[in-house]
């Protein structure tokens, strides 16, 4: 690595060179990254090209394991080394190859000429340091600016990214933010000095759908001022038609397909990328065929729930009384007839969890509850176990909910241990039977958790909750961690396991588009009520409530040459469900719009 | 925060409550008969009943712990059956002393801890790690006097840099307090370590990494502050265990301290000292854990004081 390199690297005169003519930014050749391992170097991105030029947006898309993380990281100099490294290849910036850059190099470029967002905004900003501290410190480090002039470009800045009350904001700390406000901090650092490349890692992975539309746009503003060019990795095709000029596909490391998105969407090349493509949820066109067929009002009601509300106390002052209540659910009522899908959906906070608790008995509830005409609660030990028998769980995160040290056939079993069914070899008969039912082999039984995938362990999921044969079947987020093709898959599973065995779901999911794929009937929640339920077509073709609409346009949806270009900007966070004693939400009387679609009045 | 502070006062009466009885309770099991060592061997008869109904001792528990708590709560912790003089006063005479033995201690305990710890997290795997690591354990297991026999052999016989015992001059301060130090720092420099390994995983590292800032900043300003919060919650428990060490230290070292009291005191049955020292160690480590817990908000904003 030669000194001029080190010196040239962060001058002024760059930029100004980088600007005139066509001349990439960035080039990335031949560039391959291995991981040590005790078999020797596993390559994790193999042979990767790729040329980024000014003020364009180029989208890395793939599933997880396709090295599109890895790829940004090298492109920083943050690969954790010694155990991943860059084995071959080159990443060009300005006059430079920044794979052989020194770190003391390296960091000049770092945050000032490339910049990088996370995804997780919840744990990308250090929680024990001020906002204001955070974005002053990244002009400091780069600039020879005063405290007041830094502080003044840092307010700047989280103006620049529509942050309301950016001076109070900047004596705030992370934890005082909502996800969306930390995004926009994290972009207000990235952007502050004028990055000539921002990297964007599944930015708005983490965020609910209508937050999501409000960066997305928010970077799509930000880039036509500055003229940055952005690397936008993420796995959602939907983002890469909102946001991409051009589009690299990425599997297993390697390129499967690029080139400029209206094309590469319109009329892929290669299978993986159609096999993307296909999985994708679409709005709009759902397994209509076969729910309309299933009859619309349900035969028989499993599950009926009638003025369902949870609150939780928050307590303060001297003597610890309940100052103030969370209303996390109020005064909701729905049913869930046999073999039918009911979907809660609605954003983070808007207390569709919390239902989910409550009907398992998680948290403690008033109203009324039926299962399969018998009252939940005021049960005696026995009465709650049988309820608990019918309702079975399957949750978000497969990799968490599953004990790593027990096995996964003893897992699958473990429900009909607890309930007391069959011998020991009958319980293991029934577990290999489910086994091949969720479509793995019985062989898999005395295997643990970590040999699975996340969509093979959310298959362990679905079996160990049909073990006992429930009535009811909450499904909550369950299908939100997996990739688009394991996700098609696994609902797929769930569509099937229904015809089977009759099950109604209540499936809880932020996602619209996973929604409307899965459900027979749907209800909208905000603020911990119900503001629109009807039938799926009721919902996703006549939305009548204004959060309805507004859910339903935020989705980015799969075909670029239908991007839309202003999305309604909600600066602000959603209102809080939090009253003080004696005080409490207005509640909102559902209307019959006709044909049972119930629309709640617009506050 | 006002609010809190009155919670944990109000606490605080309780647990030297229990701590009182407990103690007294204990001390009146004890086989060794106070009186005679007051009396001495010599002693007829009449004058051990007399000493005994004099102090009070031929009560019933409940009497003798009844008369000994309102007292308590006058304010006055009894006459030393041998020293003729008040608990309070020779406690007080003797309390700065250990005081600042402790701080010395504290201090000793930080400095070394904190910086292995540190620096083992950030040359993780490597042979410096590793050393740290194993002198940390040493510091762990070496009883507390070998420990100070064996500074006083080294630093102060062979190589005459500080005295070998005594009080007054910063010089005298040292080798005590490293010597009381060393098990805390042992402790600390693990804690800190795992602690700081986890934190350098975070999100908020990455990020500040890819800032540009360097090692250093990352390290101190980023890492070191959400790393040392479980520390500080081991500060205020380890004052309980100073007060076991700083009965074995002062008698090595001859600091004019509490410990000394304490120990001739047990020695000789001198229960009112006992029980002085004792509640007045229960009052350090009430303390002790109040102050961790309210410099902590200061470090993390999202622990608020309930």
């Amino acid at each position: 690595m030669s000194e001029t390199a080190i010196i040239a690297a962060p001058g002024a005169e760059t930029p100004g060179a980088a600007r005139t003519g066509d001349m990439p930014v960035l080039d990335v050749d031949r560039l391959t990254i291995v991981a040590r391992s005790p078999a020797g170097d596993t390559p994790l991105v193999e042979d990767l090209s790729f040329e980024l030029r000014r003020g364009e947006t180029l989208c890395i898309a793939g599933e997880s394991g396709s090295g599109k993380s890895m790829t940004s990281l090298a492109i920083m100099g943050l690969l954790p080394q010694p155990a991943v490294r860059v084995a071959a290849g080159s990443i060009r910036f300005g006059g430079d190859d920044l794979t052989s850059l020194d770190e003391r190099a390296m960091r000049r470029i770092r945050g000032d000429r490339i910049a990088m967002i996370f995804q997780e905004p919840m744990t990308s900003l250090n929680p024990v340091l001020s906002i204001g501290r955070q974005l002053i410190e990244a002009i400091e480090t780069h600039t020879s600016e005063t405290r007041t002039q830094s502080r003044a470009r840092a307010i700047e800045a989280l103006k620049a990214v529509r942050i309301p009350q950016a001076e109070q904001r900047m004596r705030q700390y992370p934890h005082e933010l909502s996800g969306g406000m930390r995004q926009r901090v994290m972009i207000a650092m990235a952007l502050a000095l004028r990055p000539d490349i921002l990297i964007a890692d599944e930015p708005t992975t983490a965020l609910d759908v209508t937050v999501q539309g409000e960066v997305l746009e928010l970077l799509r503003d930000l880039q036509r001022e500055f003229g940055t060019s952005i690397i936008l990795i993420t796995h959602d095709m939907g983002v890469v038609a909102e946001m991409a000029d051009r589009v690299i596909v990425m599997r297993q490391g390697r390129i499967v397909e690029a080139g400029e998105a209206i094309p590469l969407f319109s009329a892929p090349r290669e299978p993986y990328t159609r096999a993307l493509l296909d999985a994708v949820p679409r709005m709009g066109d759902g397994m209509k065929g076969t729910a309309a067929a299933r009859s619309v009002k349900p035969v028989k009601p499993i599950l009926s729930v009638d003025g369902l509300t949870v609150r939780f106390d928050i307590k303060g002052g001297l003597l610890g009384r309940t100052t103030h209540r969370v209303h996390a659910v109020e005064n909701v009522g729905f049913q869930i007839g046999n073999c039918e899908t009911f979907s809660l959906v609605g954003e983070s906070g808007c207390g569709k969890s919390t239902i989910a608790k409550a009907l398992t008995g998680l948290v403690p509830f008033t109203g009324n509850v039926r299962l399969d005409g018998v009252p939940v609660s005021g049960l005696d030990r026995e009465g709650r176990k049988r309820v608990r028998r019918d309702i079975q769980m399957i949750f978000q995160d497969p990799f968490a909910s599953l004990d790593p040290r027990m096995r996964v056939g003893d897992l699958v079993g473990e429900p009909m241990v607890i309930h007391g069914i069959g011998s020991a070899q009958e319980r293991r008969d029934r577990v290999a039977a489910l086994f091949e039912r969720v479509g793995l082999t019985a062989d898999q039984l005395d295997r643990y958790p970590h040999e699975f995938s996340g969509g093979q362990r959310q298959r362990i999921c679905i079996a160990r909750a049909l073990a006992l044969r429930p009535k009811l079947i909450i499904a909550d987020e369950s299908v939100s961690a997996l990739d688009v093709s394991v996700q098609a898959r696994v609902l797929e599973l769930l569509k099937e396991l229904q015809n089977d065995f009759g099950i109604a779901y209540l499936f809880i999911s932020h996602d619209m588009a996973v929604v409307e794929n899965i459900s027979d009937r749907v209800a909208v929640m905000y603020l911990g009520q119900i503001v629109e339920m009807g039938t799926r077509d009721q919902i996703f073709s006549d939305p009548r409530h204004p959060y309805t609409k507004r859910l339903i346009d935020a989705v980015p949806v799969p075909d670029p040459s239908r991007k839309r270009h202003r999305f309604p900007r909600m600066d602000s966070d959603i209102p809080s469900p939090v009253y003080p004693l004696g005080t409490g939400p207005v509640r909102n009387a559902l209307v019959d719009m006709g044909e049972g679609h119930l629309v709640g009045a617009v506050s | 925060m006002a609010a809190y502070l009155v919670r944990r006062l109000f606490q605080a009466i309780f647990i030297l409550l229990g701590v009182s009885v407990i103690t007294f309770a204990l001390l009146y099991l004890l086989p060794a008969d106070p009186v005679r060592q007051i009396a001495g061997r010599s002693a007829t008869a009449q004058t051990v009943e007399n000493i005994r109904h004099q102090l009070g001792l031929d009560q019933p528990f409940i009497v003798q712990y009844w008369r000994y708590l309102t007292g308590l709560v006058q304010g006055d912790l009894g006459r030393s059956y041998l020293q003729r003089s008040e608990v309070s006063e020779l406690i007080a005479a003797r309390l700065p002393a250990s005081l600042l033995l402790m701080a010395g201690a504290i201090a000793c305990e930080l400095a070394i801890g904190l910086t292995m710890g540190l620096v083992a997290a950030v040359r993780r795997g490597t042979v410096t790690d590793q050393t740290l690591m194993i002198a940390s354990f040493v510091g762990v297991s070496a009883p507390q006097f070998v420990v100070g026999l064996l500074l006083l052999y080294f630093f102060a016989v062979q190589l005459g840099w500080f005295p070998i015992g005594g009080y007054g001059t910063w010089r005298h301060l040292v080798l005590p307090s490293v010597a009381l130090g060393i098990l805390g720092a042992g402790w600390y420099s693990r804690m800190m370590r795992s602690s700081m390994i986890d934190v350098l995983r975070q999100d908020y590292i990455r990020t500040a990494r890819a800032k540009g800032l360097a090692r250093g900043t990352v390290l101190l300003r980023h890492a070191l502050p959400n790393a040392i919060l479980p520390v500080i919650a081991m500060i205020g428990i380890d004052i309980g265990l100073f007060m076991s060490g700083i009965v074995v230290i002062e008698s090595v070292f001859g600091w004019p301290g509490i410990g000394q009291l304490a120990w001739q005191a047990i020695q000789r049955v001198d229960i009112p000292i006992i029980m002085g020292v004792t509640l007045v160690s229960a009052c350090a480590i009430v303390l002790g854990n109040l102050l961790a817990d309210i410099v902590t908000p200061f470090i993390d904003p999202r622990i608020r004081l309930r």
